[in-house]
């Protein structure tokens, strides 16, 4: 066993966790865990934009951008958050510009900019141009850009470390265990503070546009250590995942004036979303897909819809619609456009299905995407642990894994990059604030002895059930009843199932007794993170008798501010989940039927 | 239809010697040469050790060797193949740690080695710095690199002499020597000018060939020597 001591420790080395290193390290000694490579992170699977309003091709706010979120978000979000995020957008564009990030741009040199689903002029309702893209990899570009300066900066980082504990001593933060993969051997890091940084889940579920390594490793860390997770219910499916795969077509392509059609030739988000159409937010058109493939108008009747990015296609209904150049030009595309903009969706779908986008449209389908509930936090990382948003000394989360929330019930495109270089700044800071003034707490006698007492578990069981056959059915009971359509009695059945895999984990079979590189283990314990996952957000999700956002009930149609106009926080407490609620921040913007 | 992967295998702790291990499966013409390698763990063998993460071609974690080639496990399909026999090796010319895993440390150190990262000492302006967007287009193809080591690992001049930085920190040395905004240019090729600089590149195209992002790295490879030789980047 090896002992390291950082005033601060960030696990997680996407967007959030490097940019949270690179703030931290300024003032604090500080060191970056991670269980992949840094540049292995999902950030770098994000393809579309990054919102701030620039304004550089046409009149866009700060104030419009906090206003669209707070819709978007079906008024779930907390307004302070959402403000501030906004309002602090534009700098955090500037910053990783001047970090070198190779954005796209526009003629006269500055960042160019794409309209995505639900942001709008605010006087018009038309679709802004906001998101701030390189081609179809700024996610990607974002990644590598934060990894560099890591490197510059000589942030200190130890690579395919897997954490396995949060130790919290009488209610302070005392620093983490984490096993070293490519040996086995047990690491102590002793911290005046840590930020979570571990992104999302979406492995929860059968159809994803999510890394394998999604498994909600810091959720369920944190979960185990008496902390709860907030509005784990609202999780979102991405309309546009290729058919079967899953794998993310970006928003851009309908930002690019892409449309989505149904079996029977009709754009169909006409009716859902007249003013914005391919353009309204995620859960609104995720819905509608599913309406249209129930009534049979999938594609040849089955369950999936085309995204026709062609020119043809795109200037017939960029006609249509009226849509205009910056300059008040019409708006037309030509195959080199297409290829020039979305270049990698073009490789993926040549590549996975033997597409090629620009002269034929792509088969797709909603897929699991993006966790909006997660870790508690306020605005500056910090996490909150009750009701009363207490604070607990020293711990931190930003990312998919946090849940400030910013995104309430339903994330807009873009903002997620966004929440990433934000929060991720301002937890580092407040990190390392907090490590200059506080000790050091003592370790626990025995640090290792729970996440011993976990991997013996797995280790020394039966080994009767086999691990793809778990995962596999706690998937398809997630996609069944706890996906973009849901039900009471759907619910109960996931949340009965999804207790019984959590029993037959206990048998759960290792082949690999090894040392080295097991991650045989490792997936064993990561399974075990999503099964906690799922059943939180089941429980999560049939109590809340509503719908709001990414959590859609057929029992229970309509929102419902009265009685659920709050967060949900959840504990893992005696083998079952205590559900809490607590309310959402509101600052100017007064709840409103929410339409596009 | 069924198809027959036969796989390295060392594991260190249990292994004296490295070997292949056979496996059948049933697959899919549309499955990835990584849906196997997860089907092969999940049922037949859990000690099997490949690194995997997003499964579509953007994070790099699986590049492996696939009949003799390099490529991503996750951007190769059976029906890509063109035969039902595959061999599954780890690419070349850095330590294997386990199985399919190898030692990615020797292939960071050489990235590191030529200031991946951009340097510009001049205050930033209040807004963002400008740039054309031919500019933009001049770097555009090196900056797709995924730090995956298929094309380093490909190279016959790496697998000589491991000091080699090799191709994959060539093409990120590029990506900043030719970004207008950059100021470091001559820092790099400085770097690159060395012994187990540019200089080892005989021009094999190994690396083009492996690059599962379709970078013309030999052409990056050729723009930086070009400089050199002119001592402009013009």
């Amino acid at each position: 066993m090896q002992k390291h001591q950082y005033e601060v420790v960030v696990v997680g080395a996407g967007g959030a966790g490097l940019t949270a290193a690179l703030y931290a390290s300024r003032n604090a000694s500080t060191a970056v865990i991670s269980k992949l490579y840094p540049t292995r992170s999902h950030t770098g699977a994000a393809q579309g934009g990054i919102g701030a309003a620039l304004g550089n091709t046409e009149e866009d706010h700060p104030e419009w951008h906090a206003f669209d979120t707070v819709k978007g978000s079906d008024y779930l979000g907390d307004q302070d958050a959402i403000e501030f995020m906004a309002a602090e957008a534009v700098d955090a564009v500037y910053e990783l510009e001047h970090m070198g990030l190779p954005f796209s741009r526009n003629p006269d040199g500055t960042i160019a900019q794409r309209p995505f689903g639900g942001h709008t002029n605010n006087e018009t309702g038309k679709p802004v141009r906001r998101a701030c893209y390189a081609a179809d990899r700024t996610g990607h570009m974002i990644l590598q850009t934060l990894y560099q300066q890591s490197i510059k900066n000589q942030v200190k980082f130890f690579d395919e470390f897997y954490v396995l504990d949060l130790l919290i001593v009488d209610g302070k933060t005392a620093g983490l265990v984490a096993m070293e993969l490519a040996t086995g051997e047990m690491h102590i890091f002793q911290a005046k503070a840590v930020i979570i940084a571990t992104g999302g889940h979406g492995r929860v579920w059968e159809t994803t546009s999510n890394a394998y390594s999604y498994t909600g490793d810091g959720v369920a860390l944190a979960l185990r250590k008496g902390i709860p997770a907030e509005d784990m219910e609202f999780y979102q499916f991405h309309p546009t995942g290729i058919y079967k795969m899953g794998i993310l077509i970006t928003e851009g392509v309908r930002g690019e004036g892409g449309v989505l059609i149904n079996g029977e030739g009709n754009r169909f988000m006409e009716t859902y979303a007249p003013t914005v159409k391919d353009l309204a937010s995620r859960d609104v058109i995720s819905r509608a897909m599913y309406l249209e493939m129930k009534a049979g108008r999938g594609i040849n009747g089955k369950r999936f819809m085309n995204l026709d990015v062609t020119p043809e296609v795109v200037n017939h209904y960029a006609e249509i619609d009226g849509r205009k150049n910056p300059d008040g030009s019409p708006y037309r595309v030509t195959a080199s456009d297409i290829l020039a903009k979305l270049p990698d969706i073009i490789d993926f779908c040549e590549t996975y299905i033997g597409v090629n986008p620009v002269t034929d449209p792509m088969p797709v389908q909603p897929t699991a995407h993006y966790a909006m509930g997660g870790i508690p936090t306020n605005k500056y990382g910090e996490v909150v642990v009750d009701e009363k948003n207490t604070v607990l000394p020293g711990l931190y989360a930003a990312g998919e894994v946090a849940c400030v929330s910013v995104h309430g019930a339903n994330r807009l495109g873009t903002n997620a990059l966004l929440d990433l270089v934000v929060f991720g700044k301002y937890s580092g800071l407040k990190a390392a604030e907090f490590a200059n003034s506080e000790a050091y707490v003592d370790l626990p006698p025995d640090p290792e002895a729970y996440a011993m007492q976990q991997l013996n578990a797995i280790r020394n069981s039966s080994g009767k059930e086999n691990m793809i056959t778990l995962a596999s059915e706690m998937k398809s009971v997630m996609a069944e009843h706890v996906g973009v359509f849901r039900v009471e009695e759907g619910m109960a059945e996931a949340v009965e199932k999804v207790r019984e895999l959590k029993e037959r984990f206990k048998d759960v079979r290792v082949d690999d007794h090894g040392s080295k590189y097991n991650m045989n283990l490792i997936e064993a314990w990561e399974l075990s993170n999503l099964i906690d996952i799922a059943e939180v957000t089941a429980v999560s999700a049939l109590a809340r008798k509503e719908s709001r956002g990414a959590h859609s009930r057929d029992d229970y149609p309509d929102r419902d501010d009265d009685n659920w106009l709050k967060h949900t926080l959840a504990w893992m407490e005696n083998g079952g989940v205590r559900l809490a609620y607590k309310p959402v921040t509101m600052t100017k913007y007064t709840p409103k039927a929410r339409s596009y | 239809m069924q198809v027959t992967l036969k796989i390295f295998r060392y594991n260190p702790e249990e292994d004296r010697k490295k070997h292949y291990d056979t496996f059948t499966l049933e697959a899919e013409p549309t499955d990835r040469v990584l849906d196997l390698l997860e089907r092969i763990k999940g049922n037949q063998d859990g000690t099997l050790g490949f690194r995997r993460a997003c499964a579509h071609g953007v994070c790099g974690s699986d590049a492996i060797r696939i009949n003799g080639v390099n490529r991503l496990a996750c951007k190769v399909l059976v029906q890509d193949l063109k035969t039902r026999q595959v061999v599954i090796e780890p690419i070349l010319g850095l330590p294997v740690e386990k199985d399919l895993i190898v030692d990615m440390e020797p292939f960071f150190d050489h990235y590191r080695s030529v200031m991946p990262y951009f340097v510009n000492d001049d205050p930033p302006p209040a807004k963002e710095r400008l740039q054309s967007p031919e500019e933009r287009e001049r770097f555009d193809d090196t900056t797709k690199c995924i730090l995956c080591a298929a094309c380093t690992t490909s190279c016959p001049s790496f697998w000589v002499n491991g000091k080699y930085v090799g191709p994959s920190a060539i093409v990120n040395a590029h990506r900043f020597i030719f970004d207008s905004r950059d100021q470091a240019a001559a820092e790099r090729l400085e770097i690159l000018n060395e012994q187990f600089g540019v200089y080892r590149c005989h021009t094999i195209f190994n690396c083009t060939d492996a690059c599962p992002r379709d970078i013309q790295v030999t052409q990056a490879i050729g723009e930086i020597k070009k400089a050199l030789a002119k001592g402009s980047l013009d």
